[in-house]
């Protein structure tokens, strides 16, 4: 595929290569992870001299939880097999769901499209091109029940990666919960929640952050009181990493997001730091470095048991426990060969296993080229399962642990991870840190100099900068969604606009609109509940759109300054 | 490009051609749509500025006739956008229409990076983008490209 004189010169570096280790030299004059950690030729007892087995890394299922939040981990049950996914209208994506599970998922993962994710109704002009592209169009309760179509809340947990409506999504579930006779008390599952990372990664917020502080948390408030099963917030490092930060960042960033949301829940909601941390949960990238990765997992438990036990003083076991998803890196595949993504996401699921993780997604094979067909998606599920069952890595817990190397990695990654995180804090926090431009100034900075690096073949990616194709060519056709989608949604939304009463929706959203006035008259220092007319909306039948719609009547649209 | 094409247009093409040697290519980076994946058209925009391209970043949430304005407004060379979502086959489409409808778009280089698949390449190519950047491309190509695209479609080799 490279064609015969690139082979040649292979043949020839390769040989170069065996000349030079002969007399002792070294492929690279530095070695280092993706981080810019620089990595020695060995480690040894002397590396891990300082460490102090009982206080820094301690036995699974104890403080600080480095090598896992359980005793048993994998050996008691595996991991909940979580599948990101969505496409089409509604009824798509349940098919979709019933296939993967036929193929051993455990857990559902909802992907939303670009406009559910931004809170527009397929409608929408705004919303040109893109009804259920990415991920599923929802902008209804009744769109949440085809979703469910022959699923039952209270038998699987499905997480819905959604931040900027998540109110209103979650206020939907909910309804349907209730509507088929479950309590809210029996549902569980995960609402991403985390909209202080969509500042300066994933792009979807909408209002000011300290608004989406506000919303994000009230949400937490109502669960915390009502729905005990309910993880209210996955604070996600995964599209920090994926626009381009280090491993170190994606670590500390999410830390220091962490950080804000629980002193915003327990100095303005002032709730008790014990009554909803065992609720918080985050999520990872499993990325290239292999090692690296299973460090940044290690240092993820440990930092955040230390920071909730000495800074908000949680005293119960699991408000201690960073309880995570994994997701394989997007960003890593490459368009290049893409049957050899198969290969990255099963050694990065394996890292996210040796890592100790919660749930897993790996991704499937074609995501560089288009959403993932069923075959891929298919293989990536299957993939989890040889990872749970074949190899012998769930036999006994962290078994990377006590490894030289790993252990030092650990411990940079953890002192890097608080200098940062300290950093941030000195800043006034992650509000702060966004609104001084932070994040975005250090992100492009990082993203930069990965590319440099790719550019001067100091990180090698197979396909793109070694062994690269004479020409693209791939085996498999690209998956569709049909064009008309768009126009069927359209109508069928007109439709339902005008089969329901439109003075109950005026009223809600006018209750909409006044909470909202009030947090912003007080700039957000005495938070009122909101979720529940959320809920009200949803009974009424008021769209999405429609609802956050009305409360940027009165936060506004927030724009980022041009930082690149 | 409306007062550089009028120059053209004049016949005074010459001192034309000397104004544009000592003036770099200006290009516009906008992501159309609402796909928030920006770290590409970041990494992008930034190489070019450090190859000393004059870039005017337009960032996220722009309808085809924002980017269109604001390729008037701005005068550029070049519009770059970067489309991830998969919303290209319709998004590209609008934009080189609208550009065509206001007689611009033999006046200005259309280039698209992203999740393209291979198969789409005829589609944007007839709607008049002129270069597609799949993944893995490196900066410095896309910089080569700019400049041989601009001397070819515009007739000006720029600096």
């Amino acid at each position: 595929m490279i064609g015969e004189e690139a082979g040649k010169k292979l043949i020839k570096k390769a040989m170069e290569e065996r000349e030079r280790a002969k007399k002792g030299l070294e492929r690279r004059d530095d070695f280092e992870t993706l981080s810019w950690v620089p990595v020695k030729r060995i480690y040894t007892p002397e590396d891990v001299r300082e460490l102090n087995y009982d206080k820094d890394v301690g036995r699974p299922g104890e403080y600080p939880y480095t090598r896992g939040i359980y005793p048993n981990m994998f050996r008691g049950r595996i991991w909940t097999i979580r599948m990101f996914s969505g496409l089409g209208g509604p009824e798509d994506t349940n098919r979709r769901w019933k296939e993967l599970m036929a193929h051993g998922e455990t857990g559902l993962s909802t992907a939303f499209d670009f406009p559910t994710i931004n809170g527009i109704d397929s409608d929408d002009p705004l919303a040109l091109g893109e009804v259920g592209r990415c991920g599923v169009s929802v902008c209804t309760f009744e769109d949440m029940e085809s979703l469910f179509s022959g699923i039952r809340p209270d038998e699987i947990t499905v997480n819905f990666t959604i931040n900027t409506p998540a109110e209103y999504i979650l206020a939907s579930y909910f309804a349907l919960a209730k509507k088929r006779g479950i309590p809210i008390s029996k549902v569980g599952g995960t609402t991403q929640n985390d909209s202080l990372k969509d500042f300066y990664s994933q792009k979807h917020y909408r209002f000011s952050p300290e608004a989406h502080l506000y919303l994000n948390t009230d949400l937490i408030r109502y669960c915390t009181k009502n729905a005990p099963l309910w993880n209210t917030i996955s604070i996600s490092g995964y599209h920090i990493r994926e626009a381009g930060s280090t491993a170190l960042q994606e670590l500390a960033w999410t830390i220091a997001d962490g950080v804000e949301f629980v002193r915003y829940l327990t100095e303005r909601w002032k709730m008790d730091v014990d009554s909803f941390a065992p609720r918080l949960s985050f999520f990872w990238n499993a990325h290239d470095n292999f090692f690296e990765e299973v460090a940044k997992f290690r240092a993820a438990r440990k930092i955040w048991a230390e920071i909730m036990r000495d800074w908000f003083g949680a005293k119960n076991p699991r408000s201690l426990m960073c309880r995570f998803h994994v997701q394989t890196g997007g960003c890593t595949l490459t368009y290049q060969y893409p049957e050899t993504n198969i290969a990255r996401v099963a050694i990065q699921g394996m890292a996210a296993v040796l890592g100790g993780c919660q749930s897993l997604h790996t991704d499937s094979y074609d995501e560089a080229i288009c959403t993932p067909t069923d075959k891929a998606a298919d293989i990536a599920t299957l993939t989890q399962r040889i990872l749970a069952y074949e190899i012998g890595a769930t036999d006994t817990v962290d078994p990377l642990g006590g490894s030289y190397y790993v252990e030092w990695l650990t411990r940079e990654m953890t002192e890097g991870a608080m200098r940062e995180i300290e950093k941030i804090e000195k800043m006034g926090g992650a509000t702060k840190a966004i609104l001084d431009g932070y994040f975005w100034r250090e992100i492009a900075k990082s993203a930069s100099e990965y590319q440099g690096k790719i550019e001067k073949n100091e990180i090698i990616k197979v396909g793109v900068n070694d062994i690269k194709p004479e020409s693209m060519e791939y085996s498999f056709e690209p998956l569709r969604i049909p064009l008309d989608l768009e126009e069927k949604r359209r109508k069928w939304l007109k439709e339902y606009r005008e089969n329901r009463d439109g003075n109950k929706i005026d009223t809600i959203l006018d209750t909409l609109r006044k909470t909202a006035e009030e947090m912003h008259d007080n700039k957000f220092d005495e938070p009122q509940p909101m979720f529940e007319h959320m809920y009200e909306a949803v009974n009424v039948k008021a769209t999405m759109g429609e609802v956050m719609d009305a409360l940027q009547d009165v936060f506004g649209r927030f724009r980022e300054p041009p930082i690149f | 490009m409306r007062s550089r094409m009028s120059l053209v247009d004049l016949g005074s093409r010459p001192y034309f051609e000397m104004v544009q040697m000592i003036k770099p290519i200006k290009v516009l980076m906008a992501k159309p749509g609402l796909d928030g994946h920006d770290r590409g058209i970041k990494v992008v925009s930034r190489g070019l500025t450090e190859s000393g391209f004059e870039v005017i970043y337009a960032g996220l949430w722009n309808t085809p006739e924002m980017i269109v304005e604001t390729a008037i407004q701005e005068d550029v060379d070049v519009i770059g956008l970067s489309i991830l979502s998969g919303a290209h086959d319709v998004l590209i489409p609008a934009i080189t229409g609208a550009l065509e409808g206001r007689g611009l778009l033999e006046n200005v280089v259309v280039l698209v990076g992203g999740t393209i698949p291979l198969e789409d390449f005829d589609l944007l190519k007839r709607s008049g983008v002129d270069g597609i950047f799949i993944p893995g491309t490196t900066i410095s190509e896309i910089a080569v490209m700019i400049k041989r695209l601009v001397k070819d479609k515009i007739g000006i080799e720029l600096k």
